[in-house]
C-alpha cells in the first residue's frame, strides 16, 4: 500500500512538472511566425498601456468634427441655430429643468467646456462667448468601457460612439463614465415634450440614456450632420474623416493649432476646437 | 366495479369541465381570426410574400435593427424595383399607414405586446402632434 502511494506521488509530481514546463518547450520549439505573433501582441499591449499622448497609426474611418470658434464669436444665434437643427432632426424633447433636460449639442462658457484650461486673465472674447459642445466620440470612450449591455458601442466602420436604445437598461454607468456630461437620461416619457416630430427618426422611451450620434442616419443618406448643415454659411463646423489625408478636416488640423476638451484624461476626443 | 353510479358521471363531468375552454371557444364568436386592413395605397407586394411576412416580420425587423444600428449597414433593400429603407417607421409605415387597423388587430387578438411603439412613431402619433402644434 505504502509503495503504491509513493509511486502515485512520483507520477503526479512528474506530470505537474511536465505541465508547467510545456509552454516553455512550446515557445522554444514553436514556429517563428507564432513566436513573432506573441511578441507583436506583447508590444501592442505595451503601446496600449503607454501614455495617452502617443497615437498609434490611425486605421479605418474615424469621423471627427472641428469647431472654428473664431467664426462663432459674437454670434450666439449661430450656436442656437445648430442646436435647434439637431433637436429637430432627432426628436429631442424640450424640458426646462436642469436635472431632466436632454442635450445632444449645447452651448456653455469656456470655463465649463475646458475645465482643465486656466481662465485666469482670459481674454474678453474667451470670457464673454459661449462654446458649442457635444459628444466627443472619443477614440477611447469611457462610456463604452463601462456599459454592461453594450448598448453604447463604437461603430467600427465610422468610429462613431453610437447608442442602441433597444439594449439600454438605463443604469446610467455611461453618464458616470463620460467626463463631458454629453449624455442625458430620460426621466420621463419624452414624447409630450417634443415640439416638432421628425417622421424619419424615432423618439425614445422613459429610462434610456441618449446622446449625439454624429447624425449617423443622415450620413447614410449622404447628408451632413444637422449642426454642420445649419451653420454651413458661416463655415464654422467642419466634419469629416480624421484619418483621410485629403479630407478638409485633416487639412485644417494639419495647419491650425486645435485644442480638445480634457485631453489629459486620455479619452482621445474627436471634436476639435480652434479658439 | 364499486360505486359505478358515482364514478362514471363524475368522470363525465370532469372531462366536460376540463375541456370547457376548447368547446366554449369553438362555439363562441370571440375566436374569429381578425381581418387586417391592407395598405390603403393598394400595394400588393411587400419586402417578402405575405405569408412569410405574417410569420416572420418580427425576425426581419430585428435583423434590420441590428443591420442599421450595430453593423452600420443602412443600405436600402430593393425588392421588385421598389426600395425599402430599413426601418419600421420609414419602410413599413410608408405603406401600412394605419397601425391601429393593421398591426394592433392581430397583436391584440394574440395578446402580443411589442414595445416598438414606445419609441417608434406611428402615422397617427405624427398626425396628432401636428394638430396640437
Amino acid at each position: 500500500m505504502d509503495k503504491q502511494r509513493r509511486k502515485f506521488l512520483k507520477i503526479a509530481g512528474a506530470t505537474a512538472l511536465a505541465g508547467i514546463s510545456a509552454p516553455v518547450v512550446v515557445n522554444l520549439t514553436g514556429s517563428p511566425a507564432v513566436a513573432s505573433a506573441a511578441k507583436n501582441q506583447a508590444s501592442a499591449q505595451a503601446a496600449a498601456a503607454g501614455g495617452h499622448g502617443d497615437d498609434t497609426a490611425p486605421k479605418g474611418v474615424k469621423l471627427g468634427l472641428l469647431i472654428d470658434m473664431r467664426k462663432l464669436y459674437g454670434h450666439p444665434e449661430l450656436l442656437d441655430k445648430a442646436t435647434q437643427a439637431c433637436n429637430k432632426a432627432h426628436n429631442i424633447p424640450k424640458i426646462d429643468n436642469k436635472k431632466s433636460e436632454i442635450k445632444w449639442i449645447w452651448k456653455t462658457p469656456f470655463a465649463n467646456a475646458f475645465t482643465d484650461q486656466s481662465t485666469s486673465n482670459a481674454s474678453y472674447t474667451t470670457r464673454n462667448n459661449d462654446f458649442l459642445v457635444l459628444c466627443n466620440h472619443c477614440a477611447e470612450p469611457p462610456c463604452v468601457r463601462v456599459c454592461p449591455t453594450k448598448a453604447t458601442f463604437v461603430d467600427k466602420k465610422t468610429g462613431i460612439v453610437a447608442m442602441d436604445f433597444h439594449r439600454c437598461i438605463g443604469c446610467r454607468f455611461c453618464m458616470m463614465g463620460c467626463p463631458y456630461g454629453a449624455r442625458s437620461f430620460n426621466w420621463m416619457d419624452p414624447l409630450p415634450f417634443i415640439e416638432e416630430l421628425n417622421p424619419d427618426f424615432p423618439a425614445r422611451m422613459r429610462g434610456v440614456v441618449e446622446k449625439c450620434n454624429f447624425c449617423g442616419e443622415r450620413l447614410a443618406l449622404g447628408k451632413e450632420p444637422a449642426c454642420v448643415e445649419a451653420v454651413k454659411e458661416a463655415g464654422a463646423i467642419i466634419f469629416g474623416d480624421l484619418n483621410d489625408p485629403n479630407s478638409e478636416i485633416r487639412r485644417i488640423l494639419d495647419k491650425e493649432h486645435t485644442i480638445q476638451r480634457q485631453a489629459a484624461y486620455g479619452t482621445k476626443p474627436s471634436v476639435f476646437y480652434i479658439v | 366495479m364499486y360505486n359505478k353510479g358515482t364514478i362514471i358521471p363524475g368522470l363525465i363531468i370532469f372531462v366536460l369541465l376540463i375541456t370547457f375552454p376548447l368547446w366554449f371557444n369553438a362555439f363562441s364568436k370571440a375566436s374569429t381570426v381578425p381581418k387586417v386592413e391592407l395598405p390603403p395605397g393598394g400595394q400588393k407586394e411587400c419586402v417578402a410574400p405575405a405569408a412569410e411576412m405574417r410569420a416572420n416580420h418580427m425576425v426581419l425587423l430585428n435583423e434590420w435593427r441590428d443591420d442599421v444600428l450595430r453593423d452600420g449597414n443602412r443600405v436600402a433593400v430593393k425588392v421588385g424595383g421598389v426600395e425599402y429603407r430599413k426601418g419600421l417607421q420609414t419602410a413599413c409605415m410608408a405603406c401600412h399607414t394605419n397601425k391601429e387597423k393593421f398591426c394592433d388587430t392581430c397583436h391584440v387578438y394574440t395578446s402580443v405586446k411589442p414595445f416598438c411603439w414606445d419609441c417608434h412613431l406611428t402615422p397617427s402619433v405624427l398626425a396628432a402632434k401636428k394638430e396640437t402644434n
